[in-house]
């Protein structure tokens, strides 16, 4: 699998599973391990680089065997296309500005991708549409058995999997929900649920992750903490706490927005949903935005003629390099903007 | 123009103090060095160089030995993680053990062992180990929680896992 059929295929976003999936667009999980005999990356030569490169990449993919999975080198990979992986959030921003051999095993449904030679050897990731954790670690944990398996992992016996960053030793676990939040954002609340998810000790970050400012609709909320506790500890907090608490607090603040100012609600909804409807050129930051307002009155039922599987792939479509990307190159801004106008208009006027 | 000490009348006055007596009047005193640390105004310079001396140990000691480890394995330093964030290789755990640990628990809400998963071919001496961690605080839970049936079942694990 290449990433041309990566871009043709949307994965995960058409799902919307699990009964929060109004308000959580997806749940991730990732493990952190390093490989035994070379040293962290920042210390490791070139060859070193490549060995790793090299031994993973031809013992991973067996690994993820359960699903058919590939391996793409990113050190031939272009710009655009390294893009397309970022926005389908199988890579970091970190792997693409990265030196030396490395890369990416991604299973062909797109639920699971291995980074190789990131900020630590091994990092893989599982994704899912909605909230799935339960399954996600189970899927995960059973994935870094089977790598295990083929690579001897860096264990120590106080410390735990041992990372190059000590924000990640122990379990090297990072759980992260991206939360589709409006409601909080239009009622001024959300500084206090950034407060409180910092006194949690979570990080609140933006649609990509770290390194992104948490602006817009979109959070990606995730742990900090990753010692002291087991990896169900740290995914059942998330589970039955966290996203449950911000979820509710979502509902609510919708549910105070429609009964003390429905029409200004229902303004702000098909306002945008007119834009898109009519727009002849259109910047990303702003479909996004109009696609978020488009997202909460389906939710709120002021909007029954746009599926939220519709509304995912418009979301996922009209990022930069997946526009570019579907228009068979580098388009200008253009450009871009008058083309992703047009799609925006079909794909809507579609039933 | 200069003022000569008032106490021994040679010296130049270097000390102005201006002392203000129980009824309110202000006093002026103008004193050289040497009459000044007589009448223990002022520490002598070789107390004050001594006591500096003292403090700057004391409270960097801890410091600079820590600024000075370096891993024998990645010769990575201490400062040099310290600058950029990430260590070199798995012997630095180790290497920087003593400095490491509070840093990971300021990050990690004060814990730095490990209790979740663990490799299947890791030792089975640490995997007891982290479970017995890990149960010791499932058994505080219960407690707090008053699911005391739990507790008991919880306290009689670790106890075979202790013997064994």
């Amino acid at each position: 699998m290449t990433v041309n059929d990566i871009v043709q295929q949307p994965g995960i976003w058409l799902e919307a599973e699990g009964n929060l999936a109004d308000i959580v667009i997806s749940s991730r999980i990732r493990l952190a391990r390093n490989v035994v005999g070379y040293p962290f990356l920042s210390r490791a030569t070139h060859d070193q680089r490549r060995a790793l490169a090299g031994l993973l990449a031809e013992r991973v993919p067996h690994a993820a065997s359960s699903a058919k999975s590939s391996y793409i080198d990113l050190t031939h990979c272009d710009e655009l296309d390294c893009q397309v992986l970022v926005e389908r959030q199988l890579i970091s921003r970190q792997l693409v500005e990265a030196k030396g051999a490395r890369g990416v095993v991604v299973s062909d449904d797109q639920r699971c991708s291995v980074m190789i030679n990131e900020e630590d050897h091994l990092r893989m990731h599982m994704i899912r549409g909605g909230m799935q954790l339960s399954n996600l670690w189970a899927e995960l944990n059973q994935l870094d058995d089977r790598i295990e398996s083929q690579v001897d992992y860096i264990f120590h016996p106080r410390f735990g999997y041992l990372t190059a960053c000590p924000t990640n030793v122990g379990t090297g676990i990072r759980v992260s929900v991206m939360l589709h939040l409006p409601a909080l954002k239009l009622t001024g609340e959300m500084e206090r649920v950034l407060k409180a998810a910092k006194d949690m000790n979570l990080a609140v970050r933006g649609l990509f992750g770290e390194g992104t400012e948490a602006t817009g609709d979109f959070f990606q909320v995730s742990n900090q903490v990753t010692i002291g506790r087991s990896e169900k500890e740290i995914v059942d907090e998330f589970k039955d706490q966290v996203v449950p608490r911000i979820v509710e607090y979502e509902r609510l603040a919708r549910q105070a927005l429609l009964d003390e100012k429905p029409r200004a609600v229902d303004d702000r909804v098909f306002r945008s949903y007119g834009i898109l409807q009519n727009a002849r050129t259109i910047s990303s930051e702003e479909t996004l935005l109009h696609l978020s307002h488009l997202r909460l009155g389906v939710h709120i039922g002021r909007i029954t003629d746009v599926s939220v599987p519709k509304l995912n792939e418009l979301f996922l479509i009209t990022q930069p390099a997946h526009l570019q990307k579907l228009n068979g190159g580098p388009i200008s801004g253009e450009e871009r903007s008058a083309i992703r106008a047009d799609l925006i208009r079909r794909k809507l006027a579609e039933r | 123009m200069q003022k000569v000490c008032q106490s021994c009348q040679k010296q130049p006055a270097t000390v102005h103090l201006t002392d203000i007596a129980t009824d309110g009047e202000k006093r002026e005193r103008h004193l050289c060095e040497n009459c000044a640390q007589k009448e223990g105004i002022m520490p002598k310079p070789a107390n004050i160089m001594a006591h500096l001396a003292a403090f700057v140990q004391s409270s960097k000691g801890s410091v600079q030995q820590m600024a000075q480890l370096s891993c024998p394995n990645c010769q990575l330093t201490f400062v040099e993680f310290r600058n950029n964030g990430l260590l070199g290789c798995s012997a630095d755990y180790d290497a920087f053990e003593p400095a490491l640990i509070p840093l990971i628990e300021r990050a990690h809400q004060g814990a730095s062992r490990h209790v979740g998963k663990k490799p299947k071919r890791a030792g089975g001496d640490v995997a007891t180990e982290n479970d017995i961690v890990r149960l010791r605080r499932e058994l505080d839970r219960a407690v707090d929680d008053e699911r005391f049936e739990e507790a008991a079942r919880i306290r009689d694990t670790i106890r075979s896992l202790e013997l064994s």
